[in-house]
This record gives structure tokens, sequence and C-alpha cells, in this order.
């Protein structure tokens, strides 16, 4: 029971953040619940404090509309709490598509998809690209651009207010990362990945690695999402100090030489984590 | 030295090839997707082309609406993804004294300000003032004006005798009956749909649609002689403009004679 728990704890905590989350959003709109209402793009907490998502906020301002203080106010705080916390904990700990994502990933594992499927190399600065261009369009076309596309809006909203067509991105996106490209959509494409990745530069939660305990098993390269934020396994301790983090935990879950833990942000070394 | 930046130069325009295609296909599909504009959205709404800039797609004032009037359009129903709006026929607007639905909005797509007036140094909610559409009475399969007595949609109007009043007219017909005959005025019609929900006939003989896209302009150089002080509208306008339609193109005698063989 307890191996249970140290090998899966943070899958749980998240798949029940991620449930819990869905479940609320749900009862406000069907039963009219106060906990939680609207969505996640924009919301309200016990029908007081507004929460907004800071990306959609950025991208109604490109179209050059001025918003009302409330989102503004719900953006902030959205925005201060993923710069503490860790941007891309939203990823792993809120977004429904992450379950969609891991499953495609764990059935690739399961089926050994990844030595047999023809390899595509994609670069993970996509995402960044689609940022950029998010907000040019956005200007351009007059209405925020990835809100109109975004299969996370489509299959949240399809969750809490009806689903419509919205089943058919959230199913092309599973092909997607099952047989063309390994964590494709939100390793490599995602703006709103790449935002948090930037907001949660510089958190104070932090994955670090004590290089002594590592035996080179790299069944945390194996499991992690963004595996690239791993490249210092087996070569030195330090933390894990790219904002594509996505603080999921499974690195530290499936590590059995406890060479990977959580903890604050490493202050004092945060000079020579930048070398080699 | 000359080869790297060949390289390069060659790499950054296939990035840029690369997001150009990409954005070409994005925008197609976003233009696309909110061009349409038969969509009757929630009170208080502004223009649609500034509702569609600033609405997030939270769901806020869909979950307010009591008589669950709003939706988010989902993909497939080929609307702008996400945003409110209402089907009369369905659910119409139940014009709420409170108007629930237009505080929640968060980024004031919907705005409070339109809906609100001023009494006794008081701001208060008045759902009366709210131009979500206008009502168009298809006047050839309302069955009223077949002479058939129907007031369904009259006696539904929340702004009754004022939005939609009866017009007394004899029956050419039989020459001795009268047909009650609903009118709509725009001045004020809030677009609510209770008359297009009421109506009797299997497809709705009284329809709302967007005022954009139901009522036409005069243009500024026709001006209400019968009114105080109508002409005033002219001041500050440059020059009496002459509207120019197709037919207004040639002079009036020509445009008279033509055709004609005066042989």
């Amino acid at each position: 029971m307890s191996k249970l728990w140290d090998k899966y704890r943070f899958l749980l905590a998240r798949r029940l953040v991620q449930l819990s989350v869905l479940v609320l959003y749900f009862g406000a709109n069907a039963w009219g619940w106060k906990i939680l209402q609207g969505n996640l793009s924009s919301s309200l907490l016990f029908q007081k404090i507004p929460l907004a998502d800071p990306y959609a906020l950025l991208q109604i301002f490109a179209t050059g509309a001025i918003a009302a203080a409330d989102v503004i106010i719900g953006a902030v705080i959205v925005a201060i709490f993923y710069a503490l916390v860790g941007g891309r904990a939203f990823c792993s700990y809120v977004c429904p598509i992450n379950m969609v994502t891991d499953l495609a990933n764990y059935l690739r594992r399961k089926w050994n998809l990844d030595k047999f499927e023809k390899k595509w190399w994609a670069s993970r600065n996509i995402r960044y690209w689609v940022l950029g261009l998010s907000f040019i369009l956005s200007f351009l076309l007059g209405t925020a651009a990835f809100e109109m596309v975004s299969p996370i809006s489509m299959m949240h909203r399809g969750i809490v207010f009806g689903m419509g067509f919205g089943w058919a991105a959230i199913v092309a996106i599973f092909l997607f990362d099952l047989f063309v490209l390994k964590n494709g959509w939100c390793g490599h494409i995602c703006p709103l990945g790449g935002f948090y990745s930037i907001i949660g530069r510089y958190n104070l939660f932090r994955v670090h690695h004590n290089q002594p305990n590592c035996t080179l098993c790299m069944k945390c390269k194996e499991v992690c999402p963004e595996k690239e934020v791993l490249y210092m396994i087996g070569k030195k301790s330090q933390m894990v100090d790219m904002g594509e983090c996505t603080l999921c935990g499974r690195c530290v879950e499936v590590c059995d030489d406890d060479a990977l833990y959580f903890s604050i942000r490493d202050f004092a070394k945060k000079g020579d984590s930048h070398e080699s | 030295m000359d080869k790297n930046r060949r390289a390069f130069l060659v790499s950054m325009a296939q990035n840029v090839a690369i997001a150009a295609t990409g954005a070409i296909v994005w925008s197609a599909f976003v233009d696309e997707a909110k061009a349409s504009q038969l969509l009757l959205r929630p009170p208080g709404a502004r223009k649609e082309d500034e509702f569609i800039k600033l609405c997030i797609k939270c769901g806020l004032c869909v979950e307010a609406c009591p008589y669950d009037t709003l939706m988010l359009a989902k993909p497939g129903d080929y609307k702008p993804l996400g945003t409110p709006y209402y089907i009369p026929r369905d659910i119409p607007c139940y014009m709420c004294e409170d108007i629930p639905c237009v505080p929640p909005c968060p980024t004031g797509a919907l705005d409070i300000e339109s809906v609100t007036r001023e009494e006794g140094g008081k701001k208060v909610f008045d759902i009366t003032m709210m131009r979500m559409g206008v009502a168009i009475v298809d006047i050839k399969d309302c069955i009223a004006y077949w002479g058939i007595q129907c007031d369904a949609c009259y006696r539904a109007c929340p702004l009754l005798d004022k939005a939609i009043y009866m017009e007394l007219r004899r029956n050419e017909r039989t020459g001795k009956h009268a047909k009650l005959l609903p009118v709509v005025d725009p001045d004020y019609c809030t677009g609510c749909g209770l008359c297009e929900h009421a109506c009797v006939t299997e497809i709705a003989a009284i329809k709302v649609f967007p005022r954009d896209v139901a009522l036409g302009k005069v243009g500024e150089h026709y001006v209400k002689g019968w009114q105080k002080k109508d002409e005033e509208r002219l001041k500050g306008s440059k020059g009496i403009g002459t509207t120019v339609t197709p037919r207004s193109k040639k002079s009036a005698v020509e445009s008279l004679n033509e055709g004609i063989d005066f042989e």
C-alpha cells in the first residue's frame, strides 16, 4: 500500500485536482453551485474572487479592446499564483487535455510505439511561435485567436456546458499524440503551455536531482513529458531550472533511488545551474 | 562563414514559411468562425465586433440566466465558438427586472451602462433599454393578416401596446369585417423574442433579428418637417448628401423615357 502511495501520489493528486475542478464547474452550471462558477477562461470563486486566464486576457488586449477591471484582477491573481507555484503546474494539475495526452503517452509506452514508429522531429519551440502568432492574429482578426480554436477550452467548455462536435478535437489530439508525435500537443504546439513556461520560469517549487543517488536507469526520462528539462540526470546535482517543467512529479515517483525530490527553489545554486 | 550565413538564412526562411502557412490556415478558420451575423446576443451586449473582441467565453452569463435562455456556441453550431447566444423560438429572454446575466460578465462585453438609467439620482437597472434585436412580422404568413383573429404575439409582449400594437384595418375581402394586425415599433422592441416564442404558426411569422440586420437607415438629409427642431440634425453635417442608388444615376427624364420608342 505504501508502495502504491510512493509510486503514484502525485499522479493521484493531479487526477483528484483535475476532476474536482471539472466537477465544481459542472456543478455550478448544472445545479447552481456557488463555489467555482464559469470556466477556465474566467470564473468566480465563492462568488467573490475573480479568476481569469491571463493568456486569454492578453489576446483580448491584442485585439485592441479594453477589458473591464474584474477580468484584469482575475488574470493578475492567476498569473501571480502560477509565477510562484510553478507555471506549468496548470498543465499537469488543471488542464483537462492533460488526461487525454497522458493516456496517449501511457499507451505509447505500453504498446512500445516509440520503438516502432517512424520518427518525426519537431522543435519544442513551435509553441513560442504559436504564442507569438496568436497575438498577431488576434490583432489582425479582432478576436482572441487562440480562444477560437483552443481544444483546451473546447474540452473544458464541452464538459461544463455541452460538447457538440468538440469531441472531434479531443480525438484528434489523442491520435496525434499517440501515433504521430510523442507529446505532440502539450510538448510542442500548445501556446498556453508556452505561456505558462515563461510565467513559471522563476517559480519557487522545483524538482531537484541528487546525482550521487542516480543509477542512470532513465525511468525518469522515459516518463517525463518534457524530458529536455532533465538534461542534468546522472551528470550533476542540480535543480530542474527550465520553465517547461510541468511539475507533474512523475519523475520523482518513478525514481527507485531517491535521486529526485521536490523542494523549494535552490537560490544558492542558481549561479552554477546555467553552466555546462 | 558564407556557408553558415546561408544555412542560417535558409533555416530562418523555413521557420517563417511554416509559421506563415500555419497562420493562414488558422486565420482562415477563425475568420470563418466569427463571420456568422444572424446571432442574438445576451442583454447589454456591445456591437458585434466589439463584443467578439471582449467576450472571454466564460459562460457566467449563461449560468446566471434562470430560464436557461442563453447557450454557449459549441463546435458544430456554426457560430463563433464559445460565445453566448439565444434562440427565442426555443427559449426567449424573459426580461428579468434585475438582469442577472449582465453584471457577472467579467470583461465588459455585456455593458451594464447600456441597461442602466438614473432615477432620482440613483442608478437603476432598466431591461427595457436593452436592444438585443428587433421583431419583424412576415405579413404573408401571419394569420392575423389573413383576417383570422390572432393576437398571440401581442399578448406575449412584455411591452404590450408599445413594442407591438394592433392596427385596425378594414377587411376588403369580406367588406364587413376588420383585421387586427400586429405591428412592431422598433423604438421600443427589445428583441426578447417572447412574441416569436408565442407565435402559433408552424414556423414563427414574427421573428427576431439582430437590429443591424433588420433595420434600415434614412440618411441625414431627410428631415421630418413636422417634428420640432428636427432640422437641427443637419447641424455639423458636411453639406447635404445625396443618396446614390442604381436608379438615381441617370437624370429623371432620362430614366423615365428609357426604352420608349418615340417614332
